[in-house]
């Protein structure tokens, strides 16, 4: 926390590494959960 | 399952009674009491049964983001009565700092995938605009509590916070009564009054959720099935 974060330099974006890890784990944790079954209880519905 | 929006009749009140143990007499207690009754009825408000659809990701991500904002204030009451110096110079004061802040990292981090998720499922459907608005309301003040605490910290990294956030607080015209340069309202800010809100909004949005039910999947048609 004390020391600066290294930076990510592309065309116009600049943006700290802690930053893009946080913004791709969010991404990719919201792929899965389009894809990955629900584990449904087997006395659970409507 | 019952539909989620149907709601339970008023508490029976005997034919020709005027008051007694359960009669309407008019009273506020009494009025209080049918409307709780009507709109958030205890079967609605812990139920045993959900429908099918309530089985997604996007709740759980929801429910994490409550767990997370309890471990932050858990933290947070922890690091209150131990105080500055003991959060930075000690190791179980470094420990609870940076479960505090982990903590909100994890509260931010699933908050947005669930706003994500209720977005694209357009979770305001169906009579449910203030659930969404409430969540959007916890989203924004949520912000300015984590400002609070990045600028309470008490080290070089809030210094800087502060000294830089002051122009932009100034520059739309909050900084007379927002200043971030002023660490004894920050602190009071983010120990007190905003957790407070944060809590009580997460509180109103949950019960909200219960009242009205979760969101039915689109269908076919692009309306609600």
């Amino acid at each position: 926390m004390d020391a600066p974060a290294q930076y990510l330099d592309f065309w116009f974006i600049h943006i700290s590494y802690p930053n893009v890890i946080v913004i791709a784990v969010m991404l990719v944790l919201f792929a899965v959960a389009l894809v990955a079954p629900f584990p449904h209880g087997s006395d659970r519905d409507a | 399952m019952p539909e989620m929006m149907q709601t339970r009749p008023s508490p029976t009140v005997p034919a020709g009674t005027n008051g007694g143990p359960d009669g309407d007499d008019g009273s506020w207690t009494y009025k209080t009491r049918a409307w709780i009754d009507r709109t958030l009825p205890m079967d609605h408000l812990l139920p045993h049964r959900q429908p099918y659809y309530v089985g997604s990701w996007v709740y759980v991500f929801g429910v994490i983001t409550i767990a997370a904002l309890g471990w932050v204030v858990v933290s947070g009451v922890v690091l209150l009565f131990m105080g500055p110096q003991w959060w930075h110079s000690s190791g179980l004061g470094r420990f609870f700092n940076s479960l505090h802040f982990w903590s909100v990292q994890l509260f931010f981090l699933f908050m947005v995938l669930h706003l994500w998720g209720q977005y694209f499922m357009a979770g305001w459907r169906d009579g449910r605009a203030a659930t969404w608005a409430i969540g959007v309301v916890i989203f924004g003040t949520s912000v300015v509590t984590a400002f609070t605490g990045y600028v309470s910290q008490l080290n070089f990294d809030s210094q800087f916070i502060a000294i830089n956030g002051k122009d932009a607080m100034n520059s739309v015209g909050v900084g007379a009564f927002f200043n971030v340069m002023n660490f004894g309202q920050m602190y009071g800010l983010h120990v007190m009054l905003l957790p407070i809100g944060v809590t009580f909004l997460v509180v109103w949005h949950i019960v909200m959720v219960r009242a009205k039910g979760v969101v039915k999947p689109i269908g076919p048609e692009g309306g609600s099935k």
